[in-house]
């Protein structure tokens, strides 16, 4: 038979060369990653002390320290920054494992679970100025509830939103990091088998919180400590929504550094970039008491575990837990359609419970604008996120092929850049990306976004990705077919699902991205995000609610089709459906 | 031992297999006629499965092998697995659930067989030598067990392989099945004239081959110390 000699007429030494550039993919990505955010700490901490030759500093000093330590109002920024940040962080983590303890495999928990992505989806522009139009004194809440129940015919002379204390700021970090940290934390029990842990505690007398503290939580704390200090550097040097929710004067610690770097005083870049420095450090001091706090928790929890507490299973615990859950959830949702119902109205005079009179006006009149920031944000976002599926699918193709067994080191690279301030990198990042000209540039725009894009998309996909069956691959190769067109024809197709999850995903924080698009962009480049920001602090209501509800809308859209198209396409093929 | 050097036979020739350092199988002779069953058993662990992965080319890289593997007398090691033409059943069906049936089977068509429909002629005869005729546009899902295990078995063969390894193929059927289904699948081998390399636990599949069967790591020294697993019965024929 001819057929069967044709295999072997080929040259049999090309095997071990092939997917050479695929073995590029990895480093060419962490080299995208790791450059800027390695050039922009260096190019921030030179100035930091003294030395930025293009505005004068030819020599190295103490100088901008000496300035920052004698800014007034540093001490009551710090505070602001500590307090709503760690406040921030802590309330989240607690909700989060408090949620998961007390609510596992509840009817609540698959509701809340399926509410996880469209929560996700929310920028966290949208939802801060979404719960600041809903608790301000004369938002929606009081609204709803004057003068009937208050008797208040005017709004309160009270300082809810922009509180001196940052609360505001605070609860709205909360509601945005909550459903991130539930989300890391079920990705992390679907490895532990949680469920035959909880079984045998159960059996063995336990209460089923207590049963899920100690023997769930200790399995998957270490998978999601990662998140958890990304949740704290966040927090802590949060621009956007700090520039909405905390007090102006002072505001936070990034918000200074944030201004003093766009001041049109030139000197104070000096200034900025100490701050910038002051801030990373801080971030790291927080994140490293954390990790005490770790530490002092496993030492302690040892002991509470040896001690064999079994702990009560009354119905008040989760009760509680679930309300607390469900209100910080519900506060996102109405904050988001507060933003709808401020979009449309022509007229709402306190203390109405609804605009008097609707309209598309407010849409209509700007419609320019938006369809400008709109398209900057779909084309960045687009561009952004595709490149960023495509460097993951590299990454993860190359470690099957290879056999590679990713570290937890490699891990600790990813969260890089969600763990350094982007306020302590990005001006660094900009001096240089000026020196080479490509600031301002769409290049420049998209690449910056990439850096935080990536390593969602990353997130999203890894799991899914490594747990397909490798048998069908081997099934398909031992059919003939090569390992790329086993890529294209079995497995991409069998991960459509999680695939186009994870370009929603990288969408959403793309749309999400505000100091990025302000400093890689130079200013040149308005989205529906800095739109929004700018318009915050004293625009218009209704034309603050048209852009920031658009932003909102955008993810949204992005996830419903990155759920509607696979549904489609695989209508009939049952076994493509989710398992649930 | 002599190398018989027969043509179109399946061949291992000191064929040994380490994990991380530690010896796992081996060194391992054995030849397989064309249309010659040999069946492999022993523990979980053994590495049975292993020893199939690296036939077909599939072996995870952690593994180390040495040996040489021959089918119709060329080595089989600078092939990667898509040019080896070794065919392999699962213990799955692993049908593709995102396409048809008639997808499934196409894909294992090759691609020597040019033309639409030529190669759908291909498929067409498949579906009706596994009794299933017309199922080509079902969702496999949609298949009994029985059936759907028809199917991978054809869309194997529709590779056109020059030597078959089953993976405890029939180990999930029910047993009126798998009898069946069994039978269904030696036929094919021998009268497609396949060496073939059987792997399973039940000593019913090993019978029904009723050909050569191999016992790995029986030793129960091989349990507390697994530096060395042994070969109890090394045969050849």
């Amino acid at each position: 038979m001819a057929d069967a000699l044709q295999p072997l007429t080929l040259s049999g030494a090309a095997a071990p060369v092939r997917g050479r550039w695929l073995r590029a993919i990895p480093v060419a990505t962490l080299l995208l990653f790791l450059g800027p955010i390695a050039a922009g700490l260096i190019g921030t901490w030179l100035p930091a002390f003294g030395y930025l030759p293009a505005l004068g500093g030819e020599s190295f000093g103490l100088r901008p320290w000496v300035e920052l330590a004698a800014y007034p109002g540093l001490g009551s920024s710090l505070r602001l920054t500590l307090v709503s940040g760690l406040l921030a962080s802590l309330a989240a983590f607690a909700l989060a494992v408090g949620f998961l303890a007390t609510c596992y495999k509840t009817r609540a928990f698959f509701l809340l679970r399926r509410l996880l992505a469209p929560l996700l989806s929310m920028p966290h522009v949208a939802l801060a100025i979404g719960l600041a139009f809903l608790i301000a004194p004369s938002g929606w809440l009081a609204r709803l509830i004057s003068p009937g129940l208050t008797g208040w015919e005017r709004p309160l002379d009270l300082a809810i939103v922009q509180d001196p204390h940052g609360l505001a700021l605070a609860l709205g970090l909360a509601l945005k990091e909550l459903p991130f940290l539930l989300l890391m934390m079920l990705g992390a029990i679907g490895q532990t088998r949680a469920d035959q842990r909880l079984a045998v505690a159960r059996t063995l007398g336990y209460g089923p919180v207590m049963a899920w503290i100690k023997t769930v939580l200790p399995a998957i704390y270490p998978q999601i400590r990662l998140p958890v200090y990304a949740v704290i550097a966040y927090s802590l040097s949060v621009v956007d929504m700090a520039m909405i929710l905390a007090p102006a004067t002072p505001p936070p610690l990034a918000v200074l550094v944030f201004r003093w770097f766009h001041d049109p005083e030139l000197s104070l870049r000096f200034l900025g970039a100490a701050g910038a420095t002051l801030q990373l450090v801080l971030v790291a001091a927080a994140i490293g008491i954390w990790h005490l706090g770790e530490r002092l928790a496993v030492r302690l929890g040892r002991r509470w575990l040896f001690a064999g507490g079994r702990g009560h299973s009354g119905p008040w615990l989760p009760r509680g837990v679930a309300a607390l859950v469900s209100l910080c959830v519900g506060l996102s949702i109405a904050g988001m359609l507060g933003l709808a119902v401020w979009s449309f109205a022509r007229r709402w005079r306190y203390p109405e419970a609804l605009p008097g009179e609707w309209s598309l006006d407010n849409w209509l009149r700007q419609s320019d604008g938006l369809l400008w920031a709109g398209g900057t944000t779909l084309l960045v976002g687009l561009a952004a996120a595709g490149i960023a599926l495509v460097l993951v699918l590299g990454c993860l193709e190359n470690e099957k092929r290879h056999g590679l067994h990713p570290t937890s080191r490699i891990l600790w690279l990813l969260y890089l850049p969600l763990l350094v301030p982007q306020v302590a990198f990005l001006f660094g990042a900009q001096v240089i990306a000026a020196r080479f000209g490509i600031d301002g540039t769409w290049g420049a725009m998209v690449w910056s976004h990439l850096l935080f894009v990536l390593p969602y998309v990353f997130l999203a996909l890894a799991d899914p990705f490594r747990a397909l069956d490798e048998r069908y691959v081997r099934s398909a190769l031992c059919l003939g077919a090569r390992p790329g067109r086993v890529f294209w024809t079995i497995k991409l197709p069998m991960l459509l699902r999680p695939v186009l999850f994870a370009l929603g995903v990288g969408f959403a924080v793309s749309v999400a991205q505000y100091l990025p698009t302000l400093f890689a962009g130079a200013g040149r480049f308005v989205t529906l995000t800095t739109e929004a920001v700018s318009l915050s602090t004293g625009g218009d209501r209704r034309v603050i609610a048209v852009y920031a509800f658009l932003q909102a809308l955008m993810p949204l859209v992005a996830f419903s089709l990155a759920l509607l198209i696979p549904a489609w396409l695989f209508r009939h093929r049952r076994d493509m459906k989710v398992i649930e | 031992m002599t190398w018989p050097r027969l043509a179109g036979a399946l061949e291992l020739h000191q064929l040994g297999l380490e994990l991380n350092g530690r010896p796992l199988l081996g060194p391992l002779d054995l030849a397989v006629a064309p249309g010659e069953i040999v069946t492999l058993m022993g523990p979980s662990g053994s590495g049975k499965s292993s020893l199939l992965a690296l036939i077909c080319g599939t072996l995870d890289p952690a593994f180390r092998s040495s040996g040489e593997i021959r089918l119709d007398g060329s080595d089989l090691a600078a092939l990667p697995p898509e040019r080896r033409r070794v065919g392999i059943l699962f213990q799955d069906d692993l049908l593709f659930p995102h396409l048809s049936v008639a997808e499934n089977l196409a894909f294992g068509v090759p691609p020597w067989v040019r033309g639409r429909k030529a190669r759908r002629q291909k498929v067409r005869e498949a579906l009706a030598e596994a009794d299933l005729a017309g199922f080509g546009d079902r969702d496999p899902a949609t298949l009994s067990g029985g059936q759907r295990a028809r199917v991978a078995l054809m869309r194997t063969l529709l590779a056109e392989p020059r030597a078959l390894l089953l993976d405890e193929p029939f180990s999930k059927l029910d047993v009126a099945l798998r009898a069946r289904f069994r039978r269904f699948v030696f036929d094919h081998a021998r009268a497609e004239g396949l060496p073939t390399l059987l792997v399973t636990h039940d000593p019913a599949d090993a019978e029904a081959t009723g050909g050569t069967v191999l016992r790995l790591g029986e030793d129960p020294a091989a349990e507390a110390a697994p530096a060395a697993p042994a070969l109890s019965k090394a045969t050849g024929g």
